[in-house]
This record gives structure tokens, C-alpha cells and sequence, in this order.
């Protein structure tokens, strides 16, 4: 089945998410549309799927006009649709979470799975899925679940399958898994329209590769283009994907890390026993699937969990059971995993946003009143320094791009005097342009004489940075090996397998 | 120039939903009086004169609320300036409606929904009362004393509710509901104690306030309005410049805004809960004291009428901010005078007040169908903070 869409315009206000967007998506093929976040992709599979309807433009499926206002509209097409964050209900099976909404009932008015079943067994077997239709959803891995997510599509007859940034969630081996997957289906005939911005996958499995920028096609270019090729026409300049570091002057040590214990308040164990030691002037990276237990222990340093033991050497000194503002102020710069929820205010203006943790420090305020006029100014001068991007000092944050906002919060934390930098996916959701300047910024802040804790599950980013990599397993470092391990030992590494030769 | 046309409208989004509530509200009301009046039901059959009759009832409905809100004519054969004596009767009402609405609105701040301001006025009161009654003390200071007596009574009532939720994580909501029964009985007990009984009298009032505990009158004795106005307008201001300006506020703020984000800056969850509802605590009983001292001068089981709660809908009808606040509490107040005079001047109960004030209530909660109604966009929703309140 082909899929396609001719110039799909759509708006949101003043911004245009899709301009005039034509595509077409052959039957059995890998068609990759490859974005920058907030280039328009998201839109216009939405618009596929009946999320969103067009302002104008048209959407034919083999060559005939469909219109498609509603989701179930899409399915009935044949095309499906796998969401970035899943829609399955954690504690129901996985044949329940199938059945969702297409319940059918016997002759009693009993739920009947039995055919669900039957089906997604065929379907496993087909695909060579391996999920069992009994499982608890919420037992599974995130792998899993996403095939989870593919058979519902399948079973209803997806000829045309929306993988929505599928592989954000998984580890460089469910990643390749994936990938495997989706060239069973495109042997079967599937069409699959894959979303990401992640080049390398592109490379590996995309038939075509669309680029989409600010809402209009860019360009086409096939899996055989280079990655700089691919990446200077998603941010549309040159890019250049190589972090250019000079090797590390190490110090003294600055943060020492000893048999650091995380528990829940039940008592269970989230972090086990951790020691690491990241000297000044290093780039330690920890890498690991998301959910090993990295948000955990960032936040366990800087004294934001609350059943801790094991000890925290700041600078010789043991911050461990410190209040959260003692901890900053013992000298850490904490950049925290998520901009939104717990790195910024997003209804405070630009200026507040970048005293929090100084606001009732000279010169921000003295004694009890704040002194706005200086906040503002040394606002304006933190914009410019880290180029944030906005209509200026009093601007609120929720309206910044994701870049921008994660400017903001290392303006923060950057220009305090720190001796660590911990940061938490600091780049996680932003676009090429802006990965580059948080990468400038952390070697900057390393070629400093400051000492780096980096928290990242994008081996990219792991590689490009690192000097040394500790890899997190289940709530513990398992290894910690020099950043010239090969990518596939890391892999294996972050799967819990020690390779054999370790280094 | 072009930041002063931004403010205008950022102010005129913001307030476009409370005043068409409050017009949405006025108009339902309009029909409700026009309805209870059962002339009406016998006119059915001349369109003309049904409407005449509905017109002219809501319209001598609502003239009287604004004679008994603002300036009555009929007052004024003796000294023309007692036309405006409704006008003074709407501000000893809205004296401590704003106190108390103050109260819910820092609280809706730091995110938290403060359903306990009828409690902490009750404690202000009781607070008020005693020290005003039990001694003797100079003009001034005795006053002081007494405000001074209801603030820390009412500050520690509040505060306990903030320090439970940041010890124990109890919702402030189920706390400060059961806070507020805990509050009248323990009144009407007191109300019934030796201490508390006047001098040959088995009926639960208590003594009367020395007059030196007594707020000052502002225009003699022909009028009850009092210091007490002032004192509200004042404290108001002092709330504004608290959150905007002081590094408190600024913690409030931060921790109704994201509580997530200002614990990972370091600010101290626990200690903005405790002293924020300390504040409010100490707020609400202000204006207990203000009732107390100003116009009652004595406890009794219906001090606190319904301040704490009309407190609530004045905060939301508000938005959360002091000037807001101000202006609704001076509305309700308007309201509230007004009202008496309604029952007495025609046929309308003064229930139609509540009504009205109900409706504001439900228009502001479900901004979706002012705006259908208006066909408007961009109006800010007004559920955000209620909304907050109960999540946090």
C-alpha cells in the first residue's frame, strides 16, 4: 500500500508546523523523515493519523483521495501508528492492551481473548516477536512493550506503520532488534514511515530519507549520504559532528564517590553500592540504559534523595546528608534531567529562572528585598553570553525552544562558582545546533579545571565527550572503562555482558 | 510605549474572564429575580408586558443592590454626605473579606488551596476578643495588643496545617475542612466557659471589647466604617511587595509554581509550606480581629458569617493576586450590603446574592464556556490555580 500527502499545510498560530508538504511512501518501504525537534514531524504524522486535521492539502492512500479526521479513520486505511511514549495500560496483559477498545464478548458478555490470543501468537511467531499474550505489561521491558505496540498495529491490518522516534527509549541492542524487525515487516509488504533524528539508524535501515526543517521538505538523499551531509540540511549550515577536544589534563580529585546506597522508603534498593572518582580537569560519563538507576544517583549527589548512605566527597569534604542548597553551594553545578519539571519554572520569566538557586545571595537581593533591576541586567548579560535566544530578560520560559531552555539552565548553574559540573542528559530532546553548544559548554567547562559527572544513555554523545565511561546496570556501576572501548563492547556493557577481554 | 500597550493587554486577557464571569452572572441573576417574582406568571399571554414586568423587577432588584451598596438618595434629606453611608457599609464588609481573601490567595500561590481561612478567622477572633476584653491596657497599645493577640492565634492555627503537610504530606485540603469544624465547636465551647460569659448573661456572647481596644471610626458615629479598611488596603500592599519583591515571595512563588524545580534549586519545600500557611493563618485571623474590634466588638457563634469561605471565591473571582483580591473582596462587599437593602426594598431575597455569587464561582471554574459564550480566544483560564491547589 502507498501512502500519500500533498501539500499538507498546517498551522498553529503565527507558527507553521507543515508547509506545503508533499510525500509519498511506496508500498514495502523504509521511508525515513529525518528533523530537527520542532521541525514538523510529529505534525504531520499526526496529521497521517487523524491527531490533527490539515488546513489545507491532501492525503491519498494507493492513489485515492481518503479523508482521514479521526484515528480510527487511519486504521480503517491501514495505517497504524506506534506513539514515542506508549499507549498501554501497565497493568493489564499484553492480549488485554491489544483488545483495548475492539473488546468482544461470548455469549455470557464475558471478555473473550481467545481469538486475541490466537493472533498475536500467529503474529509473534511471524515476525519473530517472541511476546507472550499473557504477560503483564508492566513486567516486560521497554523492547517488548514497543512490540507490543506493533502487533495492536498489525492485528488491525497496518499496512502502513508510523514508528513515531521508536528507538529514544531503547539500548543499542533493542535499537538493532528494532531495526531487524522492521525489515521483516518491509519484506512482508509493510510500508514503515520512521521518525527520528538520529542519523546513524537512518543510515542502517531507511530505503528514502526525507529531511523535513522548519516545516518544509528540505531534500531527499539516500541512506548511503554521509552524516554530515544528512545533518547540515536538518540544521540547514555545516555541521561538524566531531567534538574537538584536547586530551584531558587531569587533577586532584574533586568528587569522590564511596559505596553510595540508594533506597526506597520501603526500603528497596534503587542504587547499590557505587564508588567512582572524578577528578578535576576529566569528563567521567556515566552511560546505561534510561531507568538503570542514573536519575538516582545524580540526584543522590546532590542530597535530593532521601535514604542515602555511602559518603560524598566534594573537594575532601563530606557533603553526604548536606541540605539540596548546601549541596549546590559546596560548589556542584547541577544540570537535572528534565528542563520542564525539574530544571526550570516554566511561568517565571527568563531572569527568575536564573536566580533560583541565588536569589537571596548578594547582589541579588539584600537582606529580605530582592533588587530586580540588577537580577535584570545580570540576566541580559547571561543571554548574550550563552545566546539565548529570546525577546529578552523578562520573557517567560515555557515560551523558549527546548534549546534555549536548557541555555537558561546551564547559564544558571554555570555562573556560580562551581568545582563540578553534574549534568543529567543534558542534551536529551534538542536539536543538532544545540547539542553543540551544551558539548562546547561541558568542554569548556572540563579544559576549566572543573570536574564532570556526565549522565547520558546517547552513546554518541558518550563518545563524543567522555574520558572515561562508567556504565550503570541495574542501580550499580559494573565497569568503568577508557572512552577508546569499542561501541559494541559498551553496548554489550550497558546490556549487563561483560565483554571478555575487559579493560 | 510599545511595553505599556503590552501590559494593557496582558491586563485586559487577564481580567476579561473575571468581569464576563461577573456579567455572565449578573445577567443569569437578572432572570432569576425576574422569575421569582410571581406577577410575572400571570402575564404570560402579552409577550410585551411579560417583559416589561421581567425588565422592570430585575431592574428595581438591582437598583436597590446599588443603593444599598454605593448611594441612596433617600438618605440624604438630612446631610447630603449620608447618601454614601451604603457606600461606608460595603467597606466594613469588605474590611475583612479582604484579609481573608488574602489569605487564600498567598496560599493559592505557593500552591496551595487554603479551604481554612473560615478556621483561622474564627481563632483571630477568639484571639481579638480576649485580649480586647480581659485587659486594660492604654489606648493604641491596647489595640496593638489585641491584633497582635489575634495574629499569633490565628498564625499558629494555620501554621499547623503547613507543618502537617510538609512533616506528613496531609493533603492541606482534608486538613483545613476538618481544621474549620474543629474551629466553630471549639468556639462555641469557649463561648459557653466562665472566661467567656458576660456578667449576668447565659446566652454565648462574650464581653464586650474595652474601647480602647476598638478600631477607631473614620467618620464619626453615624457611620460604622473604620480603621479597619485601611488596615486591609494596607496589609494587601505589604502582600504584594511580599511576593514580588522579597525573597520570600520569591520561594512561594517558586514552590507553587514547580515544587519540583525549586527543590532541585535548593529551596526548602517543608519551610515555605509552614510559614507560608503561618501567614495565612495570621492573615485570615487579622481579619477576624478587624471584625472583632471594628464593627462587632463582641464574640459570638456567627462572628465569622461565611468570610472565610466568600474568601475562596474572592481569591479565584481575584486571580490570585492582591490588587485581584482587593477588587473582588470590594465587589462582594458590594454585594453583601447591598443585599440587605435589596430584601427590604422589593421582593427579591437576598439569597439571589448568594446565587450570584455562586454563579461567578462556576463561570471563572469553566472558562471553556465564557469563552464559547463570547466566542473568545486567548482568554486565560482561571481553573490553573484551583486546579493546582488540589494536586499539590
Amino acid at each position: 500500500m502507498s501512502v500519500e500527502l500533498r501539500g499538507i499545510t498546517k498551522s498553529f498560530g503565527a507558527l507553521v508546523a507543515n508547509d506545503g508538504i508533499d510525500l509519498r511512501v511506496e508500498t514495502g518501504e523504509i521511508h525515513a523523515i529525518l528533523g530537527e525537534n520542532g521541525a514538523g514531524k510529529s505534525t504531520l504524522m499526526n496529521i497521517l493519523y487523524g491527531l490533527l486535521s490539515p488546513d489545507s492539502g491532501q492525503i491519498l492512500v494507493d492513489e485515492k483521495p481518503i479523508i482521514i479526521s479521526e484515528p480510527s479513520d487511519a486504521l480503517a486505511a491501514g495505517i497504524g501508528m506506534v506513539h514515542q511514549h506508549f499507549m498501554l495500560i501497565p497493568v493489564f496483559t499484553v492480549a488485554e492492551n491489544i483488545v483495548l477498545g475492539h473488546e468482544k464478548v461470548n455469549g455470557f458478555g464475558v471478555l473473550d481473548l481467545e481469538k486475541a490470543r490466537s493472533e498475536i501468537a500467529r503474529i509473534s511467531k511471524e515476525f519473530n516477536f517472541d511476546v507472550d499474550p499473557d504477560a503483564v505489561v508492566e513486567t516486560l521491558p521497554v523492547g517488548i512493550q514497543q512490540r507490543v505496540e506493533v502487533i495492536r498495529a498489525l492485528i488491525y491490518n497496518a499496512k502502513v506503520l508510523i514508528l513515531d522516534e521508536p528507538t529514544a527509549v531503547l539500548t543499542p541492542q533493542e535499537t538493532d532488534e528494532l531495526l531487524q524487525v522492521m525489515k521483516n515487516l518491509k519484506k512482508q509488504g509493510t510500508s514503515i514511515i520512521f521518525i527520528t533524528h538520529k542519523l546513524r539508524e537512518v543510515q542502517e535501515a531507511a530505503d528514502r530519507i526525507t529531511i523535513i526543517r522548519r516545516g518544509k521538505i528540505v531534500g531527499t538523499a539516500l541512506p548511503t549520504a554521509s552524516q554530515e551531509d544528512l545533518a547540515s540540511q536538518m540544521v540547514g549550515r555545516p555541521v561538524d559532528l566531531t567534538m574537538n577536544k584536547s586530551p584531558a589534563k587531569i587533577g586532584k580529585t574533586l568528587l569522590e564517590i564511596s559505596n553510595l546506597t540508594v533506597t526506597d522508603s520501603t526500603g528497596r534498593e534503587l542504587i547499590h553500592d557505587i564508588s567512582l572518582d572524578v577528578h578535576a580537569g576529566e569528563i567521567v560519563a556515566v552511560a546505561g540504559v534510561q531507568g538503570n538507576g542514573q536519575t538516582e544517583f545524580a540526584r543522590a549527589i546532590l542530597n535530593l534523595e532521601e535514604h542515602v548512605s555511602g559518603s560524598i566527597l566534594v573537594d575532601g569534604k563530606d557533603i553526604l546528608g548536606e541540605t539540596v542548597r548546601g549541596s549546590l553551594h559546596s560548589g556542584i553545578a547541577f544540570i537535572p534531567e528534565s528542563r520542564e519539571l525539574d530544571g526550570l519554572i516554566g511561568s517565571f520569566s527568563i531572569a527568575e529562572n536564573l536566580i533560583l538557586d541565588t536569589f537571596d545571595l548578594a547582589p541579588n537581593a539584600k537582606g529580605l528585598l530582592m533588587s530586580p533591576n540588577t537580577v535584570t541586567n545580570e540576566a541580559v548579560k547571561r543571554i548574550t553570553e550563552f545566546d539565548i535566544r529570546s525577546q529578552g530578560a523578562n520573557e517567560l520560559v515555557s515560551s523558549l525552544s527546548g534549546g534555549n531552555k536548557q541555555k537558561v539552565v546551564l547559564a544558571r548553574e554555570l555562573s556560580r562558582p562551581v568545582k563540578i559540573v553534574v549534568a543529567s542528559q543534558p542534551t536529551r530532546g534538542l536539536d543538532v545546533g544545540s547539542i553543540e553548544f551544551v558539548h562546547e559548554k561541558i568542554v569548556q567547562e572540563r579544559d576549566a579545571g572543573r570536574a564532570v559527572l556526565l549522565f547520558s544513555t546517547e552513546l554518541d554523545e558518550v563518545f563524543a565527550l567522555a574520558d572515561r565511561i562508567a556504565v550503570m546496570y541495574r542501580g550499580t556501576i559494573i565497569d568503568i572503562v577508557p572512552a577508546t572501548i569499542s561501541r559494541s563492547d559498551l553496548g554489550l556493557l550497558m546490556a549487563g555482558v561483560k565483554p571478555k577481554v575487559s579493560s | 510605549m510599545n511595553k505599556f500597550k503590552k501590559y494593557i493587554e496582558e491586563t485586559s486577557k487577564s481580567i476579561a474572564l473575571p468581569l464576563l464571569a461577573f456579567f455572565l452572572a449578573i445577567l443569569s441573576g437578572g432572570l432569576l429575580i425576574a422569575f421569582s417574582d410571581p406577577k410575572i406568571y400571570k402575564l404570560w399571554k402579552s409577550p410585551l408586558e411579560f417583559l416589561g414586568t421581567g425588565f422592570a423587577s430585575a431592574g428595581h432588584a438591582y437598583l436597590a443592590l446599588i443603593q444599598g451598596s454605593i448611594f441612596d438618595g433617600n438618605l440624604t434629606s438630612k446631610n447630603f454626605l449620608l447618601g454614601f453611608y451604603p457606600l461606608s457599609e460595603t467597606f466594613v464588609v469588605a474590611a475583612p473579606l479582604i484579609l481573608t481573601g488574602l489569605s487564600v490567595t498567598l496560599a493559592f500561590r505557593a500552591g496551595l488551596f487554603n479551604i481554612g481561612a473560615q478556621g483561622q478567622f474564627i481563632f483571630g477572633a477568639i484571639g481579638a476578643s480576649y485580649v480586647g476584653f480581659h485587659y486594660n491596657l492604654p489606648p493604641v497599645i491596647h489595640a496593638l495588643a489585641a491584633i497582635l493577640g489575634a495574629i499569633v492565634l490565628a498564625g499558629l492555627w494555620g501554621g499547623l496545617v503547613g507543618f502537617l503537610k510538609a512533616r506528613t504530606g496531609a493533603h492541606e485540603v482534608i486538613v483545613t475542612i476538618m481544621l474549620n469544624y474543629i474551629s466553630v465547636y471549639f468556639l462555641l465551647w469557649l463561648l459557653s466557659t466562665q472566661t467567656f460569659l458576660r456578667k449576668g448573661r447565659q446566652d454565648p456572647i462574650a464581653p464586650p471589647v474595652n474601647e480602647n481596644a476598638r478600631l477607631p471610626k473614620l467618620f464619626g458615629m453615624d457611620y460604622r466604617i473604620n480603621l479597619g479598611i485601611f488596615i486591609a488596603l494596607g496589609v494587601a500592599y505589604l502582600i504584594h511587595i511580599l511576593l514580588s519583591r522579597t525573597t520570600w515571595g520569591f520561594q512561594f512563588r517558586s514552590v507553587g509554581a514547580n515544587t519540583l524545580a525549586a527543590k532541585t534549586a535548593g529551596m526548602s519545600v517543608p519551610f515555605v509550606m509552614t510559614s507560608v500557611m503561618v501567614i495565612c493563618g495570621a492573615l485570615a485571623g487579622l481579619g477576624g480581629a478587624v471584625q472583632v474590634m471594628g464593627s462587632e466588638y463582641a464574640l459570638t457563634a456567627g462572628v465569622a458569617g461565611s468570610f472565610g469561605f466568600d474568601a475562596i471565591t474572592v481569591a479565584l473571582l481575584g486571580r490570585a493576586k492582591p490588587l485581584g483580591t482587593v477588587l473582588a473582596a470590594l465587589l462582594f462587599g458590594a454585594l453583601r450590603a447591598g443585599g440587605l437593602t435589596m430584601q427590604a426594598n422589593t421582593t427579591t431575597p437576598i439569597d439571589i446574592v448568594l446565587v450570584i455569587q455562586a454563579l461567578v464561582v462556576l463561570f471563572i471554574a469553566a472558562p471553556a464556556m465564557v469563552r464559547a459564550i463570547f466566542k473568545l480566544k486567548n482568554v486565560k483560564s482561571g481553573t490553573d490555580m484551583a486546579a493546582k491547589g488540589w494536586n499539590g
